[in-house]
């Protein structure tokens, strides 16, 4: 074990170098520039041996990592934003030609108006592309979930990507656990696909025109290998719990045990949030934290075990649908309450557009305002922009 | 070695038949021309854009792809997937991890749309890279798996389904994008124009050339399409003939900043010759349309003594 302290984006660097894919090709783009900036300078020094493409946009970053991966090779990538917005057409490319492609996203708001400051507008944006998504509250869960992600992608035949927040995460220098070199190498191990393009023993064709007569079932080969892809990542982040004694499920629950009020809310934010649990657990209040982890796996199961006993839950997005109604994270997890057969009241905060900061006090706010809901056993209105000026 | 057609046709097929395009069609034959200069040992891997190619070729689960193997991921980034492939080679090559594995060579096929439209950004990226591969354009002219709409490689007049030929209208109001210049201007190892033409020498040693020649290489291909264009689908290698002997599509290539024109016809043919078998040229013919031909006709010729020229001053600096 190495004790440093990092950047998220060097964390990511670092664990790609330990990682050494066979191609990364990249593009700049605020705030994950730093990500291909920090490898490229391991390349120079000879550390990896990974090939670089430089390649002219993100759309034909991913379509040569699509290239790259169905040859054979082991491919990462990272973008934020409109990067990932440009990719749009070839996310959903990569994850039906089942291709185990890890993408580093450091989250930061989608134009316009342009904005380089972070929410989560990117990721949310392409949330139905195919791609498995981990979120990352800090540093060392960005460094942790990036190489768990490659054993995760390869054995699903499913494309990751790692999330974190820009700047909050990406450019914060935080204290950090690393793993021995070799210890990352032997953990993802050698990538051997059934199929590729480079294979000396077959020729294959991929990227077919599917008709009506076999599109629908490959589409379901997708959405049941999205649902199988729960078990494989609680398999990869058991074995990860092994060699580097950090053990990370689909959620983690803070100080939910008896709690009656709960806030969910993904990355960095939770980070703050904590504090304030820790603050009005103090003062005996009796409220908790839960932070999915995965968002595509939605952990359905996970998250109505948690949530099925509170009076109150207020889900917090970082970023909006602009359907008129609520955020993402909320649609969603209302959905798997719903479904089954809870009714509780929930509340939708909109908040951090654009990086706009959220504060411990904007936080215990919401808290505030579930306790008078959980005591009145009805909320006045459902969605909420924290702190936004009318 | 001297090119013998009779040898050629021996070779292992890499594109077989069962494909789904239109009889007449010029794309397979170009397919075939390309692909017949890989050495037998040689293994190749085919990148294609999405288009007419792809859709007819690769229909699951069937594939023409035959003795080689085959990507398709979109329409704009044939240049970006196959440099993809061709990097992943080199990495796994490096490290040793593809035993066994016999020599690779790197082949993207796209429409004119796929090329000198939508995938220019991804061509032009992965030429200027400098990706060991060759890219080739099958130019037909128009965007015809969508329905015969106009792309910047239509020639000028043409009447298509997005620019027709009517009362106020000419058909296409621009000429064509010169894309092959474009690419010569990319530092390209070999660049060539081509097409279906005599014993189909030409194609073949230009794909020869531009497979066995390190670096990124362009070789686009005049690709004959009888429902766009509107000839019988017998016509395919005469209308062929007709583009090359006009002057219409010289047949040339550029190596090292050299111009080499590969046929100079004995005797240059009146464009009309090309223009007048095509439905998408008819107009052109009406009465009082005769400036059409006239500017059409100055086109082509403006052209073909830009490259007498590039020839001769190229071949004099040496
Ligand atoms: C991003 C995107 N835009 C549009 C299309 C629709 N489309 C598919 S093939 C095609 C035309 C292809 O034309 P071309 O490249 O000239 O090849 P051809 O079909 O003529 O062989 C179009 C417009 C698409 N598949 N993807």
């Amino acid at each position: 074990m190495i004790r440093e302290r990092l950047s998220g984006n060097e964390a990511v660097a670092v664990a790609m170098r330990q990682i050494n894919p066979d191609v990364v090709p990249a593009y700049p783009i605020t705030p994950s520039t730093e990500v291909p900036q920090y490898f490229s300078s391991f390349m120079a020094n000879g550390s990896v041996d990974t090939e670089f493409i430089p390649v002219e946009s993100e759309h034909s970053a991913m379509s040569a990592c699509i290239g790259a991966s169905a040859a054979g090779a082991r491919v990462m990538s990272a973008t934020s934003s409109q990067g990932l917005s440009l990719m749009y057409e070839m996310l959903y490319i990569a994850s039906g030609m089942r291709l185990p492609i890890v993408l580093t996203c450091v989250n930061r708001a989608v134009s316009a108006p342009i904005n380089i400051h972070n929410d989560h507008s990117d990721s949310m944006g392409v949330r139905d592309c195919g791609f498995i998504q981990l979120y990352c509250e800090s540093n060392q869960e960005a460094y942790d979930n990036l190489i768990m992600a490659v054993k995760i992608a390869e054995k699903a035949m499913l494309p990751v990507m790692v999330c974190f927040d820009g700047f909050i995460t990406s450019h914060s220098v935080e204290n950090i656990e690393l793993l021995e070199d070799d210890i990352v190498k032997q953990f993802v191990g050698k990538y051997e696909p059934e199929h590729y393009l480079l294979n000396p023993n077959e020729f294959i064709s991929m990227g077919p025109l599917d008709l009506q007569n076999y599109f629908f079932e490959h589409r379901k080969q997708l959405a049941d290998a999205m649902k199988d892809s729960k078990r494989i990542i609680e398999e990869v982040s058991e074995e990860y719990a092994k060699i580097s004694k950090r053990k990370y499920n689909l959620i983690e629950n803070y100080r939910m045990d008896d709690s009656k009020i709960a806030m969910v809310v993904l990355n960095s934010t939770a980070g703050t949030a904590k504090e304030v649990v820790d603050k009005l657990r103090d003062e005996g209040i009796k409220v908790g934290l839960v932070k999915p982890r995965t968002f595509r796996p939605v952990p359905v199961k996970e998250l109505v075990e948690s949530l099925k006993d509170m009076k109150a839950i207020a889900i917090m997005d970082k970023a909006d649908s602009i359907n008129g109604f609520c955020g993402p994270l909320y649609s969603e997890i209302t959905s798997a309450l719903y479904s089954e057969g809870l009714n509780i009241p929930t509340v939708n905060y909109i908040y951090g557009l654009g990086g706009r900061d959220v504060k411990t006090s904007d936080i215990e706010d919401v808290f505030r305002s579930l306790l008078k809901i959980a005591k009145d056993g009805k909320k006045s209105q459902t969605t909420y922009y924290l702190g936004v000026r009318e | 070695m001297a090119y013998n057609l009779k040898e050629v046709v021996k070779r292992k097929t890499r594109f077989s038949a069962g494909h789904r395009m239109c009889a007449g069609c010029g794309a397979p034959p170009t397919v075939r021309g390309i692909l017949s200069a890989l050495k037998e040992e040689d293994n190749a891997i085919i990148t294609s854009a999405t288009g007419c190619l792809e859709v007819s070729s690769c229909i699951y689960p069937y594939t023409s792809w035959k003795n080689c193997s085959f990507i398709h991921s979109a329409f704009e980034n044939a240049g970006a997937t196959c440099s993809g492939v061709e990097t992943a080679y080199r990495s796994l090559k490096k490290q040793g991890k593809l035993n066994g594995t016999k020599d690779v060579k790197f082949i993207a096929f796209g429409g004119d749309g796929g090329t000198y439209d939508i995938g220019l950004q991804s061509l032009s990226g992965a030429m200027e890279r400098g990706h060991d591969m060759v890219y080739v354009c099958y130019d037909n002219g128009a965007y015809m798996n969508t329905g015969t709409q106009r792309s910047s490689a239509t020639p000028h007049f043409a009447d298509t389904t997005t620019a027709p030929a009517g009362k106020v209208l000419p058909g296409k109001i621009q000429p064509r994008k010169d894309l092959t210049e474009i690419m010569v201007k990319h530092n390209t190892a070999y660049v060539a124009q081509t097409a279906l033409f005599g014993n189909f020498k030409d194609i073949h040693e230009k794909a020869e050339k531009a497979i066995y020649t390190e670096g990124p290489c362009f070789v686009s291909v005049l690709s004959p399409c009888p429902r766009g264009w509107g000839y019988p689908t017998d016509m395919l290698i005469e209308i062929s003939k007709l583009a090359v002997d006009t002057c219409f599509w010289p047949l040339y290539e550029v190596k090292d900043g050299i111009y080499t024109i590969n046929y100079k016809p004995a005797k240059k043919l009146p464009v009309e010759e090309f223009l007048k078998p095509q439905k998408r040229f008819k107009h052109m013919f009406k009465e009082g349309n005769e400036w059409m031909i006239k500017q059409f006709q100055e086109e082509v010729d403006k052209k073909w003594e830009y490259l007498l020229t590039m020839e001769k001053l190229t071949h004099n600096e040496n």
